[in-house]
């Protein structure tokens, strides 16, 4: 496929393999965190660890939208949908996290109306075509997707939609990357940075990383040979001595990032104080709400949300997982109590979840099998 | 501190797990139960094969076999659920007849019979219910074959959406097909009869609600001329087939892997893929191999017949983009793997849970 096909090319993934290979000392371990849950999937779809030699580990870091959601917030999303005349509305990877009292798709099976939309457009759609019920927006993510919420929150009130809300629950990525930063059982060496947080965001909110924690930080694309050239970036910047932003992405990311959106974001949405984390526990600053002026479109304004927080299973790591400090196969119930098709921990429902994607496509990557199909 | 596992004994636990019977321990039905993944391989494993206890369809196949007097019968039924009734390159009415009709084919048995249930909603266009019958009609006579019972229901408007066809089949197991799982070994060939996806994404583009555009049609069509072509260009060379409906070629092959206890690797770039459908699949996060398809086998044919079985498929209409993708080995038993297109590796599971619900 044009356009794709290049950047998923063998050769050339030889080609940097090799130069990776050579700025490597021998003897040194180096840790780079892929800070993207959509890096997490790449690189456990398309084998990349098979190209990066034994001593460069990739840790997958916290940035899947959907395993950072609390267990109280599903419940909270359910107590919304149980209301008479209420669909609630949420992107496909939500559907089978698993709450205090079941998953979405469970709460399906007991009579409440949740659907699946590709964009919150879509839920807009809903409302607008069922004028007598309330329709909710389940909206999560990091910056990535919250300007595609604001903007449906902008075309509700341009086109009078009042039966129309959102449920809030989209964070912001730079407290959680200081949160791993200062969490005292992980040492990086480097980050590849989060390509489409940037795309809104842009470069200039990670330098920080770089000047007072001396990491090297290269936001990335998403494709496998976007990752291997963020390695490489990386490796480079070792060897010369460098700490730096540098931007991979360059085809999509601007530095200053996407002011439209930025501005759109800081119109429509107020920074909570406090946001709870799966696994990391609550962060200040860290979360966006609906902000006052947009009042009417708040979920939690329009109903009452029983707001109980739920406490993680005993037995879940995920935030050890998140904050990359235990691989997803060292998690104690990886695998065995806790599998995709019935998951304890947010890490192992969405597809950019580091268990899911270990337990989807890694197992066995190690063995490099040598495949010659037709000899 | 409990005890501490490496990655090698994380992954016997995994299989362990995995190779446990099925149980069935939920409450209620949720859609995950209906998408022919791992939900539904409990249902069926874990509640309703141990109710319905016996050889025939403890066997898992496609069609389950009997033997009546001298003959060997294989017997199949499917019912048919999909919305919209009527998507680009086939229909409710013709759907119900390929689908009966390939699960018998795979089975190497020629379609001999088929009933027809239909479940009619009330309210339903007279035009619509004809424009069906007529296809189901037309079907057959592709198929070579006849609807020869029936009944049908009404039942209150919403209770059913339009109409639901449920059919039956019946069909002569051919001489020359010795086909079974336990049959598939180490070295054979694993082959696909065509283009991966077309069926499932169709369904997704005709809901109109992704505001997609793209070419793609459903390839629901019968299989028996092509299975008739590769029985005789391999006899006993042709181990096992299966028909990659619900969950896709990767469903199929994690039952094939985990039934005959044997390792399949393929080759993703050799994977058919028309462009419209890997693009859609590149928009959406879905992988066509785990998309459904209504007129596409998977083969696995011993190493010195694959390349008959591969030339005897490409000279049939249904089987001109047939490719073979990969082989089957003794490690890892019970795994899939693919060579990924960039060179690298990964684990191809089972389907856990279906984005698209009623495709078929």
């Amino acid at each position: 496929m044009k356009f794709v096909d290049e950047f998923r090319n063998p050769e050339l993934a030889q080609v940097l393999s090799r130069e990776i290979a050579q700025l490597c000392e021998p003897n040194r371990h180096y840790k780079i965190m892929e800070v993207c849950g959509g890096h997490t999937h790449t690189i456990y779809r398309y084998g990349v660890q098979d190209h990066l030699p034994e001593n460069i580990e990739l840790v997958h870091g916290p940035g899947c939208p959907v395993c950072v959601i609390p267990m109280g917030r599903v419940d909270d999303g359910i107590a919304i949908a149980e209301r008479d005349n209420v669909i609630l509305t949420c992107f496909g990877d939500m559907m089978r996290v698993p709450g205090g009292r079941g998953s979405f798709l469970e709460a399906n099976a007991r009579g409440t109306d949740i659907r699946m939309v590709y964009s919150p457009l879509d839920a807009l759609r809903i409302a607008r075509d069922n004028p007598d019920r309330q329709v909710v927006f389940y909206a999560i993510g990091f910056e990535t997707t919250a300007p595609s919420t604001a903007l449906t929150i902008l075309r509700a009130e341009a086109e009078g939609i009042d039966n129309f809300s959102v449920f809030c629950n989209h964070v912001t990525i730079i407290p959680a990357i200081k949160a791993i930063l200062d969490s005292p059982d992980l040492r990086l060496d480097a980050f590849i940075g989060p390509g489409h947080v940037s795309t809104v965001i842009g470069c200039r909110p990670y330098e920080w990383i770089s000047r007072d924690f001396g990491l090297p930080l290269v936001c990335a694309g998403f494709e496998p040979l976007d990752l291997l050239q963020s390695v490489y970036m990386i490796m480079k910047q070792f060897t010369e001595g460098r700490a730096e932003v540098e931007n991979q992405y360059s085809r999509v990311v601007s530095y200053d990032g996407n002011p439209v959106a930025l501005k759109v974001l800081a119109n429509v949405f107020a920074l909570r104080p406090f946001f709870e984390w799966r696994g990391l526990g609550s962060i200040a600053h860290s979360a966006l709400q609906v902000a006052p002026k947009f009042a009417k479109y708040d979920a939690e304004l329009r109903f009452e949300i029983p707001g109980v927080r739920v406490a993680d299973p005993k037995a879940c790591q995920c935030g050890e997982v998140l904050k990359g400090v235990l691989k997803p196969w060292e998690c104690k119930v990886f695998g065995t109590a806790c599998t995709p098709e019935t998951p304890i921990g947010t890490c192992m429902v969405s597809s950019e979840g580091a268990c899911a994607a270990y337990y989807n496509f890694g197992q066995y990557a190690k063995q490099r099998l040598t495949l010659e199909v037709l000899s | 501190m409990s005890k501490s596992f490496t990655e090698t004994e994380v992954g016997d636990r995994i299989e362990q797990m995995r190779r446990r019977p099925q149980r069935f321990r939920d409450e209620r039905i949720t859609m995950a139960h209906g998408a022919g993944g791992k939900a539904s391989r409990a249902l069926v494993e874990g509640l309703l094969v141990p109710l319905l206890a016996n050889p025939a369809l403890e066997a898992l196949s496609d069609a389950g076999l009997l033997t009546v007097g001298t003959s060997r019968l294989a017997l199949t039924t499917d019912a048919f659920v999909v919305r919209p009734i009527r998507f680009p390159g086939g229909s409710i009415g013709e759907l119900a007849v390929n689908g009966t009709v390939n699960d018998l084919a795979v089975s190497g048995a020629r379609p001999a019979a088929l009933s027809a249930a239909l479940v009619l909603e009330e309210g339903l266009s007279a035009e619509v219910l004809e424009a069906e019958v007529t296809a189901m009609a037309d079907a057959a006579r592709a198929a070579a074959v006849s609807v020869i019972a029936g009944d049908t229901k009404v039942v209150e408007r919403g209770k059913c959406d339009s109409l639901y066809v449920v059919t039956t089949g019946i069909g002569v197991v051919d001489d020359r097909a010795v086909l079974s799982p336990t049959f598939v070994r180490p070295g054979d060939k694993v082959l696909v009869s065509g283009t991966i996806g077309d069926h499932g994404v169709a369904i997704m583009l005709a809901r109109g609600d992704l505001d997609i555009e793209a070419d793609v049609r459903s390839d629901t069509q019968p299989l028996w001329q092509l299975v008739d072509a590769m029985l005789a260009a391999c006899g006993d060379g042709l181990h096992c087939m299966r028909d990659a409906t619900r969950g896709g070629v990767a469903t199929v092959l994690n039952e094939i892997a985990l039934s005959a206890e044997v390792g399949i690797v393929i080759e993703e770039s050799r994977l058919p893929v028309r462009p419209e459908v890997a693009g859609a699949g590149e928009i959406l996060g879905i992988d066509p191999l785990y998309v459904a398809n209504e007129g596409k086998l998977v083969a696995f044919v011993a190493p010195e017949h694959a390349e008959a079985a591969l030339t005897a498929m490409r000279g049939q209409p249904s089987g001109c983009d047939a490719a073979i993708i990969g082989e089957v080995r003794d490690e890892p038993p019970g795994r899939v793997l693919g060579r990924t297109t960039f060179g690298g590796h990964r684990l191809i599971d089972m389907l856990v849970g279906d984005p698209l619900p009623r495709i078929c």
